[in-house]
């Protein structure tokens, strides 16, 4: 491979100039190519990355709406403060972010779990919290080294203050976190577009059941931001619209009454206004801060909640289900007049005790109460009386009495989760238990049955809603909470109008001689005490459900544990002629309604109707009958 | 007075190639528009380095090439010795060693090799005319291999391709039979697989992220898809200098560097790249007619080297940002930010008017 000759040299050198020069243009070719395709053919989509890089949708989330009382008194609300947020598809390495983030802002190690936790649970947040309620002083720190920061941002959130902290938490129930089970609800109601930034939801209570009224309406802006996620400047704006503002039935200052009433005692009171259904206080005893939730509660309350022995958690108003004991009697005694199981004067003899199929039915008195007839029975509280009488009629035609007040049957009150309980019947049973021998209904069964024994099981809010539709003559309302909703923006007010349920038919005068008899117990029975020396006529009476069963034992209170301790019931109205009130009183391991319960429910007849605040609470009577 | 000014004048543009000279400036020209929009404060500086450069450029332009050709060999050898220290005590910035520390100085040796691997290659061509042997062939691809590969170890992938490149030049238009050079590119081919397993980690990441950049968007194929969709949503006309969204909000990794081809496409569009791709290849035109008529063997070669070196800046750069080449660091020639890279681009394009204007002096 030699050029003898130079010029021959010369003319190979031009050639593959030449050929150099071809390659140039093919190689210019190609990306001239490369450029039609992106810019001509490929603009359009491009162009919208280029947007969608460019233009970020940030949510506004609205103003959660208020729950205030009937009074106007406001029971949750929320406030403003700044958040330390961080999108954790803008950053890299979040553990070294938040490290970074945690020379200069105080972060806990358990503000980080919390935000894993947030990342895990969460699926379609543009930015999650690490930290909350940033002072002024961290604001101003983290914006002198937001540049170091691409992806975190502080932001403006509202949170959900309960301003009465432990206070009717049952009732107004608390919002949280949104979990994966919260999104299928959002995506239930074809919500997920008005949730977008939305970091809270109701977990129970009237939060859960009018969430998506009380959430408002998600707002837009269109945001010009940098490749740190950094906003420049605001493109256009739509203004979220504020949740709607709910009303209630309930009297905030007599549900103070009540909650005072009850000290540390356990227990439920559920007080409705019988023309209506409104309910006036829904108690549930011991309760808890709903505060605690908002942010996402600590492990170590979350823990402390859980595990008491007292289950604060529990709403009993509504998930506990009791014996109602000796407040089942009224309801024995007006189905057997409408059944003409009995006549009002008709009296039996009381030797203090029923033999039925080789048993012993016990009454509470020893030697019995004599001869009692139907207005002694309830003011006496005769358990003879009673163990008879179910006896004559039978279970079945008990338990299809009792259903017309609603006993065994969810409410339908405006809270979620409610439990039916368990009105006993032949059916009932058969369905309950799997082996044969346990299906079948045994006539011994129904005894106890009259006395609000046995199987019978009823939430605090089915006695009161009994209660109340006995104190109306047999016309039936739905208990609810809410009152009216009101539109934030056009003012505009939705009465929940309160349509009976149904209309019972009793015969005037059968309800007559029972609510007497209800008067009787409150005047010279075993509510005389509670009630002396009130200014109006109330009508109530006692129970005492049984949570241990002594077989024939003789069995004294004060030497049980309190654990064991009977429950103490009340169930009322007032003024007698006119209820304005009826309520129910469930005090556990409470020992006598008498003593336990009927006083709690004085204090709030005596608040509800006189005005009058109690001095002290509620202390049970030193001694006293069921 | 007037006289004098005038008379200092013409003998500064004395040398100067009318059609070279017009052709980069106006690349400096769009250079500094573009900049003005990716990052105006850079403005004064790289204003600084144009005047700079251009001093070097017309320095280079009155060097004979004869003088050219005793430099070759110094230049060669201080480049070699360079870039051993460097392997052997560079400072090591970026996960690379590439600067060597002179204590008053940090410098890149492998820039030198940019310059010094034509010379030294042309040089040798030229001693060994008119019979060049099939064995020279074999020499020069040795003296052009040993900084190549010192180079691609620091690691400096998008240097060792530039280097690589005008050696290659210089031996192709030396002669290498075509023969010859089809079975190099067979054995390169099938040698591929071999070279692969001895990239590093980030250099196989980079070419990985060519096939598919989506599938690290945050990490790796995050250059790519910006700087693809800066310049396709450009369109035809671009949405106007300084209105490129990519460019401004700052989606544009180093858009006043080695990216900053994104900013034309997005803010002057299709149109804008016609142009700038209009501008670089009659630049290369101009250098390819410099090289066919230049007056000897040492000097057609180095005018070639030195325009096909400035194809293969332009083209590298182009096809990586455009997303059709892997990420290598090489910057758009003239355009690109930076001092370094324009004296020596200049000074190449000195070397190129020296050429033209020593054409007929040295006729045999």
């Amino acid at each position: 491979m030699e050029f003898a000759n130079p010029q021959e040299g010369i003319e190979r050198f031009r050639r593959r100039l030449g050929v150099a020069a071809l390659f140039v243009l093919f190689c210019f070719g190609l990306l001239i190519l490369r450029f039609i395709w992106l810019q001509i053919v490929q603009y359009d989509y491009y162009q919208t990355r280029a947007e969608d890089n460019r233009i970020s949708l940030v949510p506004i989330v609205p103003n959660r709406g208020l729950i205030v009382d009937r009074n106007g008194e406001v029971l949750a609300r929320n406030y403003s403060a700044y958040t330390l947020e961080i999108a954790p598809s803008k950053v890299r390495d979040l553990d070294a972010v938040i490290d970074g983030l945690s020379r200069i802002i105080d972060i806990q190690p358990k503000d980080r779990k919390r935000f894993y936790k947030m990342l895990d649970e969460s699926r379609n947040f543009d930015t999650l919290p690490i930290r909350n309620r940033l002072t002024d002083e961290e604001v101003a720190k983290f914006t002198a080294y937001r540049y170091r920061f691409p992806g975190v941002e502080i932001k403006a959130r509202l949170f959900r203050q309960y301003p009465y902290g432990a206070f009717a938490s049952h009732l107004l129930g608390y919002i949280g976190r949104v979990t994966d089970r919260d999104l299928d609800k959002i995506e239930d109601q074809d919500q997920e577009d008005n949730y977008r930034g939305t970091l809270h939801f109701g977990k129970t209570g009237l939060e859960q059941h009018y969430e998506f009224e009380l959430h408002g309406t998600t707002g837009f802006e269109q945001v010009e931001v940098d490749a740190g996620g950094r906003a420049v400047r605001s493109l256009a704006r739509i203004a979220p619209i504020a949740g709607n503002n709910l009303t209630l039935t309930v009297d905030a200052r007599l549900q103070q009454v009540v909650e005072k009433a009850f000290g540390d005692r356990r227990g439920a009171l559920v007080a409705i206004d019988p023309a209506t259904g409104g309910i006036l206080a829904l108690v549930s005893m011991p309760n808890y801060d709903p505060n605690l939730f908002v942010d996402g509660i600590d492990p170590g309350n979350w823990e402390m909640l859980n595990t008491s022995p007292d289950k604060p958690m529990v709403n009993r108003a509504l998930n506990g289900a009791y014996p109602p004991g000796s407040t089942f009697k009224p309801y024995m005694a007006l189905a057997a007049l409408e059944l003409g199981k009995r006549r009002p004067e008709q009296a039996i003899h009381d030797p203090g005790f029923f033999n039925f199929g080789g048993h012993q039915f016990r009454d509470d008195k020893k030697g019995g109460h004599g001869y009692v007839d139907m207005y002694t029975s309830i003011v006496q509280s005769c358990d003879t009386y009673y163990y008879m009488l179910a006896n004559d009629m039978g279970i079945d035609n008990i338990s299809s009495f009792m259903a017309q007040f609603g006993f065994g049957q969810p409410t339908g009150v405006d809270i979620d989760g409610e439990s039916r309980g368990v009105l006993p019947s032949q059916a009932w049973k058969r369905q309950r238990f799997k082996r044969p021998e346990q299906q079948k209904w045994y006539a011994g069964e129904t005894i106890s049955i009259g006395i609000g024994q046995g199987y019978n099981a009823y939430t605090p809010i089915q006695l009161a809603q009994a209660i109340a539709t006995l104190a109306n003559n047999g016309v039936m309302y739905r208990p609810h909470l809410v009152k009216y909703i009101t539109d934030t923006r056009t003012g505009k007010q939705t009465v929940i109008e309160p349509t009976p349920i149904r209309t019972i038919a009793l015969k005037p005068e059968n309800i007559e001689i029972i609510k007497r008899a209800l008067v009787g117990v409150n005047k010279e029975g075993t509510g005389a005490r509670a009630f002396a020396g009130a200014e109006y006529v109330a009508a109530g009476k006692t129970g005492t459900a049984q949570v241990f069963s002594y077989k024939g034992a003789e069995h004294k209170t004060e030497h049980m544990q309190a654990n064991l301790r009977d429950h103490a019931l009340y169930i009322a109205f007032a003024p007698a002629d006119a209820p304005r009130i009826a309520l129910a009183v469930l005090v556990e391991n409470g020992g006598f309604g008498a003593q336990a319960a009927a006083p709690i429910a004085r204090q709030v007849f005596d608040y509800y109707l006189l005005g009058k605040l109690p001095k002290e609470p509620a202390k049970a009577d030193e001694d006293g009958g069921d | 007075m007037k006289d004098v000014l005038s008379r200092f004048w013409m003998r500064l543009i004395e040398p100067i190639d009318v059609p070279l000279m017009g052709f980069t400036g106006l690349l400096m020209a769009i250079a500094l528009l573009v900049l003005g929009s990716a990052s105006p404060e850079r403005l004064p500086a790289q204003m600084l380095n144009i005047f700079a450069a251009l001093v070097v450029m017309r320095l280079a332009a009155q060097i004979q090439p004869q003088r050219l050709m005793h430099l070759a060999l110094p230049m060669y050898a201080i480049g070699i010795l360079l870039l051993v220290a460097v392997a052997l005590f560079g400072d090591i910035s970026k996960g690379a060693r590439r600067w060597l520390n002179l204590g008053f100085m940090r410098i890149q040796p492998s820039e030198l090799m940019k310059v010094a691997m034509p010379l030294m290659l042309a040089w040798y061509f030229q001693k060994r005319e008119p019979l060049i042997r099939f064995r020279d062939y074999g020499v020069a691809a040795l003296l052009l291999l040993v900084p190549v590969a010192l180079i691609a170890r620091q690691p400096d992938l998008g240097t060792a391709i530039l280097v690589l490149a005008a050696g290659f030049y210089v031996i192709f238009f030396a002669g290498l039979p075509w023969k010859v050079l089809i079975a190099l590119l067979l054995a390169a081919a099938a040698a591929a697989p071999l070279a692969w397993s001895h990239l590093h980690d980030y250099q196989r990441a980079r070419v990985m992220t060519l096939f598919d950049p989506e599938s690290d968007p945050l990490g790796k194929g995050f250059h790519i898809i910006q700087s693809t969709i800066a310049i396709g949503s450009g369109g035809f006309f671009g949405k106007g200098w300084g209105q490129g969204t990519q460019a401004q909000l700052e989606f544009i990794p180093e858009r006043h560097t080695d990216f900053i081809f994104a900013v034309i496409g997005e803010e002057f569009g299709l149109f804008g790249n016609v142009i700038l791709l209009g501008m670089y290849a009659l630049l290369i035109a101009r250098g390819l007619m410099i090289a066919a008529n230049a007056p000897t063997l040492f000097t057609r070669l180095l005018a070639v080297s030195i325009t096909l070196v400035f194809f293969t800046y332009a083209f590298v750069n182009m096809g990586m940002v455009s997303g059709i080449l892997p990420v290598v660091g090489v910057p758009l020639p003239l355009v690109s930010y930076g001092g370094t890279a324009l004296v020596t681009l200049f000074f190449g394009i000195g070397i190129l008017m020296s050429v033209h204007k020593h054409r007929m002096l040295v006729q045999k």
